[in-house]
């Protein structure tokens, strides 16, 4: 099994004509994903290596039942986008956009968790449940099917601790990379807890960095709740405060935010934590050989 | 989380001198900012000031000065005792003698001659900002912050100003009132009178201080800001409430609907690689080591930050070629690195998934014909193309770049030839 994203996943591209989203969506497609539907304002009736193209997302909606939205629209016109997604209907909503102001976030996701819709993202690179769908831009030869969960803030920390699990031999049921901004729509809580629920996943590997604290606040709830093992690396030990390492969230501010913190406050919580991705890949090998 | 101020802590003894409640007008501003790297944007004091009278803040009347000679004519059209401010973006500017009480303008030039050019922990002062002075009675605290955690604004209000509010926090409490804002609803005066009454400011002072509390809340979001910080807030003898510094932080990614704001981008870093990398649109922050680091997608480029710290060597910097990199911004970004005299060797760790790894050959393979850097270069290529991407580094590379196969042995070798040579 897998969370979010599966064999039922139908899927509906906004932004499709565009360069990115056209190469995306067709990828997707590629792997086995669903994708039955994209959006472009002014665009309906023309195609995209077959998936049909609407106005927009209400309109592919009833048309297709796409039942997953996702976002590859440039920043300006994302938070526009993202509105028209939730106000469609679909449960899941992926926003691979960067960029997008934080005041706006902070609005559609005080709006979005007031219903019942997620979102993951912005500036995420997707979620793969390899051999079943793929939903944005992660690159899927590095990808097994398999136990283990993963949940990210780093795109390409993904593709290096899933390359290091698959020398050992280890697939994923899920891998999501929730994004490295400073709001997102998911956090590792969220995710750690689907997981937690799910029956085919068997070990949880948490991809942390500086800024925020939403790692050690998943310490917290991982210790209350959750029965799943969990190992976890964290990026940013040689970070200097009040720099901003690449995303937007990866910032130290005073004496919060530090990968030591975050490393220190999982592992007085019982999760182990590895200092570089091979040792990673190494401490799930041994967790679920111990199981 | 963590609150900066960069006032100065508050002088004892003899009551001092600062702020005029006048509209500024903005003369002679300049465009002197620095980006802390990446997607935010700290302004100088005198431009948040700037900004806060817009949005009706009262702030006291002031100009700018880069030289001695324009901080007295400044002095003289202000009229009466002047403060001359050192515009740096960091903490502890008073205690450094970055702030400095003048009675006249022949002594606002001696001041600003002092101060100008000061480095104060590292930032060398290119400007002063020149104020009018009143009497302060009492000096608190406001701010707005983006809480992250929490996913909401948060209003924080304090009768103990002029110090760092995280001090108060945790020695006075009953002194701050904070309030987490519902982004969708809105700050409105009832939360202003809650902070207010909460926070225990002075009955005479109440008014003003509500009314510049929304003020400063419809700044925070109409300018798509991080933080909005005055510290000190003043009240002054003459009954005002008065914003005597500013602290204000723009959130890059909205830059594009403020294009005043955009002009305040025009950057003068004074690091030389922070200069070029920002005019070659590259995501870089300087360290202090001598192992040059360049890889893709922030989260593994701080790894391999990390990676090479455990191997025992110092990394250089962080250098994001993007998830998306081709060869011309492999060039861009090898550009920077060689132009740091610091670094002895570079570490080049890719994992392609969008990027691919052959685009990153080629563009390194033009970077040394055009750059014909010497240095050892020890190169770790992954994922899409990576069999095509280490052929023509094999079969094309000059002999002072290595390839090896995992990001752990890169970062050991890396780390062994920057102890060698």
């Amino acid at each position: 099994m897998s969370i979010l994203v599966d064999k039922n996943t139908k899927l509906v591209v906004q932004g499709i004509t565009g360069r990115e989203g056209a190469f995306h969506a067709t990828r997707n497609k590629a792997y086995g994903t669903d994708v039955v539907a994209g959006v472009t304002p002014g665009k309906a009736g023309q195609d995209v290596d077959g998936i049909p193209v609407f106005n927009t997302v209400r309109d592919a909606v009833e048309t297709t039942g796409a039942n997953t939205a996702m976002v590859f629209v440039p920043p300006r016109f994302a938070t526009d986008a993202l509105y028209e997604a939730i106000e469609s209907g679909v449960d899941l909503i992926i926003c691979i956009t960067e960029g997008i102001p934080a005041h706006d976030m902070l609005q559609v996701y005080t709006h979005l968790r007031r219903g019942n819709q997620t979102l993951i993202g912005p500036n995420c690179p997707g979620i793969i449940s390899p051999g079943q769908a793929s939903v944005g831009i992660m690159p899927t030869q590095v990808f097994n099917p398999g136990r283990v969960g993963l949940v990210s803030r780093s795109g390409t920390l993904t593709y290096q601790i899933s390359k290091e699990l698959a020398v050992l031999g280890i697939g994923q049921s899920t891998v999501v990379g929730i994004g490295g901004d400073a709001v997102v729509g998911s956090s590792f809580i969220d995710i750690v807890g689907r997981f937690d629920e799910d029956p085919e996943t068997d070990l949880i590997v948490m991809v942390g960095e500086i800024g925020g604290n939403e790692e050690e606040k998943a310490a917290d709830f991982i210790a209350e709740h959750v029965s799943t093992p969990v190992v976890s690396y964290i990026a940013g030990f040689q970070a200097p405060p009040g720099k901003q390492m690449g995303h937007a969230g990866a910032i130290i501010t005073g004496s919060s935010g530090t990968a030591q913190g975050k490393k220190q406050a999982l592992e007085a919580k019982g999760v182990r934590v590895g200092t570089n991705p091979t040792e990673v890949a190494r401490l799930v090998q041994e967790t679920l050989a111990a199981r | 989380m963590g609150i900066a101020t960069y006032r100065p802590a508050p002088p004892s003894g003899r009551p001092i001198w600062v702020g005029w409640p006048l509209a500024l007008r903005s003369r002679g501003v300049h465009c002197l900012v620095t980006t802390s790297q990446g997607r935010r944007l700290d302004l100088f004091e005198y431009q948040g000031k700037q900004l806060f009278a817009r949005h009706g803040i009262p702030i006291p009347s002031g100009e700018v000065a880069d030289t001695p000679q324009a901080a007295r004519a400044a002095a003289e059209r202000i009229g009466g005792k002047v403060v001359v401010k050192a515009q740096v973006q960091i903490g502890g500017r008073g205690k450094a003698g970055g702030i400095q009480l003048a009675d006249t303008p022949e002594e606002a030039e001696e001041h600003a001659r002092n101060i100008l050019g000061m480095d104060i922990r590292g930032h060398i002062v290119h400007t002063v900002w020149i104020e009018s002075a009143s009497e302060i009675v009492k000096e608190y605290y406001a701010s707005v912050t983006f809480d992250r955690s929490e996913k909401k604004p948060l209003v924080m209000l304090s009768a103990a100003g002029g110090m760092d509010i995280e001090e108060v926090a945790a020695t006075e409490p009953e002194k701050l009132a904070t309030l987490h804002i519902d982004p969708l609803t809105g700050f409105h005066a009832h939360h202003a009178r809650w902070l207010v009454y909460h926070a225990g400011i002075d009955q005479g002072a109440q008014a003003g201080v509500v009314k510049i509390l929304q003020q400063l809340y419809r700044a925070f979001t109409d300018l798509d800001t991080m933080l909005v910080e005055i510290n000190p807030l003043i009240w002054t003898a003459s009954g005002e409430v008065v914003a005597l510094d500013a602290k204000v932080t723009i959130d890059n990614n909205a830059l594009y609907r403020h294009p005043d704001l955009l002009e305040l981008q025009q950057s003068v870093t004074e690091d030389p690689q922070e200069r070029l990398a920002q005019e070659k649109g590259v995501t870089y922050v300087k360290l202090d080591g001598d192992v040059g680091i360049l890889g893709n997608g922030a989260g593994l480029v701080m790894s391999t930050l990390d990676v090479v710290a455990l191997a025992g060597g110092r990394p250089a910097n962080f250098l994001d070629a993007g998830g998306g990199s081709k060869a011309d911004e492999v060039v861009a970004a090898l550009e920077v690195l060689l132009s740091d005299p610091k670094v002895k060797v570079l570490l080049i760790n890719i994992f392609g998934g969008i990027t691919r790894c052959d685009e990153v050959a080629k563009g390194l393979l033009t970077a040394l014909d055009k750059l014909g850097a010497t240095l050892p270069i020890v190169v770790r290529l992954d994922g899409t193309n990576e069999d095509e991407g280490r052929k023509i580094i094999a079969e094309q590379a000059p002999s002072n770049v290595v390839v090896e196969a995992t990001m752990l042995s890169a970062a050991e070798r890396a780390v062994e030839l920057a102890k060698g040579v």
